[in-house]
């Protein structure tokens, strides 16, 4: 008996459906920019096997002191510009307070005083923007974890929010405040820190003066400058744009560690 | 490649040349590379200079940059800046047409994904074919170890390596002789340790100097930015890697044009190859 289907034909006909198919769902897939959720899935993927290799401490690598950039870039906002900032700089930040809220036992207001007088971590590590480039400082700060645990985490908190004085972009809604936020296993890691001095001296206005954070196992925009506030959530899908960062909401991984 | 029955000589027969499992992940590699590359270059062009060791930022020396100067008449000009030599590129390099407009751009919009400006769509790209790429050559060489591809297919036989054979090999390739006969059933030496030299050094050093880039992984494998000279260092290495990646697809394609281009792609579409019997071997 005469086949009607031959497995040449058979064989022909599938891969020119089968390479339609393939060209149809690429274009779907470019014309989204970045891909969509299919390819935005490796993020997640990403951040997994990275905790899984990580473990809770492994350490960003530290320098020496001559291993320091003489002139470290200063990138993103170099001068904020609200009213209430610009008055603070006037006052070598004297009544500044850094306000720590969201879902704690005991919000907490802390001058530059009181966190000085706080024990203290210094670190020798190296910043690398996601544009590419990498330099290399010395930081001086709290840990963000002996911050958090004076004023006691709910057991809802899972991230912690940082607000910031600076806008990136002049938006009416507000949309254009950098803000960052990292979980609570970057949050407790041993070189989190809010650092106040950057190279032995108190933290410059171009490099976030007065309190930035350090989190090293991540990219440069994650390490938010000018922290004026604290929130511990549950989510950040309330908050702004609601991905968790300025550049998040703009198409950046939330999980810098790459 | 199977032992098949004796036919007539200088008859054409059809050999088996690929295993199902080297076509699939040929066509993944090939196109997992291709967005690779695509997306590299866009995120290449958010910091277009490469650096040797720890750090590097603007104003720091460059190994190689790519930038845009406005030219005595007012006009852009494209500008490739690689060891101590200023290389004009203007329309490539440094400055291209985006929508008929010249823009300073590194790499051009027709090299890039996407071919806007967007680095952290290109970043998203990126990883996840680079976990695909892992994915897919993790497979290759699973399957080329079990079924004996690699040792039986890859590995350069004793009488490939004689100085006087390669010699032999090296001129018929550049009079454009290829195998016949018995011979093509196998790979030629220059093949072997070309696809060897890609397959366990070139893909290996660009997978290892891309995660050297990691601060989440170098604090799980510091030793990388040791191994490597530096962060900045491994990003130069990458783009060298890669580069010579390139350099290797552009050899491969021409050969397999020149050595007979439907009977290379239906191998490795079909998995098989058509070779004539000797005549009066």
């Amino acid at each position: 008996m005469k086949r009607l289907i031959t497995r040449r034909s058979f064989l022909t006909v599938g891969s020119v459906a089968a390479g339609a198919a393939a060209i149809g769902g690429w274009e779907a897939l470019v014309r989204q920019g970045d891909g969509g959720p299919l390819i935005r899935s490796a993020e997640t993927l990403t951040l997994r096997a990275q905790r899984l290799l990580q473990g809770r401490d492994a350490l960003a690598r530290e320098y020496t002191e001559a291993d320091i950039t003489p002139r470290f870039y200063a990138n993103g906002t170099v001068q904020p510009d609200t009213p209430d900032y610009v008055q603070h700089q006037g006052s070598a930040f004297a009544d500044w307070r850094l306000s720590v809220g969201g879902l704690v036992d005991t919000p907490l207001s802390l001058s530059l005083a009181d966190l000085s007088a706080m024990p203290s971590r210094t670190q020798i590590t190296r910043h690398d923007c996601v544009e590419g480039w990498s330099a290399i400082a010395k930081w001086t700060g709290v840990p963000l974890g002996a911050v958090l645990k004076r004023a006691g985490p709910k057991p809802a908190a899972r991230y912690v929010v940082f607000h910031c004085a600076d806008a990136l972009e002049l938006t009416l809604d507000g949309s254009g405040v950098y803000y960052e936020s990292i979980d609570m296993i970057d949050a407790f890691h041993p070189q989190t820190i809010l650092a106040h001095a950057m190279n032995g001296a108190a933290l410059p206005v171009a490099h976030g003066a007065p309190l930035r954070l350090r989190v090293e196992r991540q990219l440069g925009y994650k390490q938010a400058k000018y922290i004026m506030g604290i929130e511990l959530v549950d989510s950040f899908a309330g908050i702004r744009g609601g991905n968790g960062g300025y550049w998040e909401d703009r198409g950046y991984e939330w999980y810098a560690g790459i | 490649m199977s032992e098949e029955a004796q036919p007539p000589r200088g008859a054409k027969v059809l050999v088996k040349r690929h295993s199902a499992v080297t076509r699939i992940t040929h066509w993944i590699n090939a196109f997992t590379l291709a967005v690779m590359l695509m997306s590299g270059l866009q995120i290449f062009n958010a910091h277009p200079a490469l650096y040797w060791g720890r750090t590097g930022q603007d104003g720091d020396p460059a190994v190689l940059s790519i930038g845009a100067v406005e030219g005595a008449d007012g006009t852009l000009k494209g500008r490739l800046l690689v060891a101590g030599a200023a290389i004009p590129t203007t329309g490539v390099l440094g400055v291209s047409d985006v929508e008929g407009i010249p823009t300073p751009r590194a790499f051009p919009a027709w090299a890039t994904l996407p071919g806007f400006y967007d680095l952290g769509a290109a970043r998203h790209w990126h990883f996840f074919f680079a976990w695909l790429l892992i994915a897919n050559g993790a497979l290759y060489l699973a399957c080329g170890l079990v079924s004996r591809h690699l040792r039986r297919d890859l590995a350069p036989s004793r009488d490939q390596l004689t100085p006087r054979h390669l010699g032999r090999e090296v001129l018929d390739h550049l009079r454009l002789r290829f195998p016949k006969g018995d011979e093509a059933r196998r790979y030629n030496a220059l093949q072997k340790l070309t696809y060897l030299a890609v397959i366990f050094v070139l893909l290996p050093l660009i997978v290892l100097s891309g995660l050297t880039m990691s601060p989440g992984m170098t604090a799980v494998f510091p030793h990388l930015l040791d191994l490597f000279q530096g962060r900045q260092s491994a990003r130069t290495i990458h783009f060298i890697a890669v580069s010579l990646l390139l350099l290797f697809f552009i050899v491969h394609i021409v050969m397999v044009v020149l050595s007979g281009p439907w009977n290379n792609i239906r191998s490795m579409i079909t998995g098989r190859y058509a070779i004539r019997t000797e005549e009066g071997a």
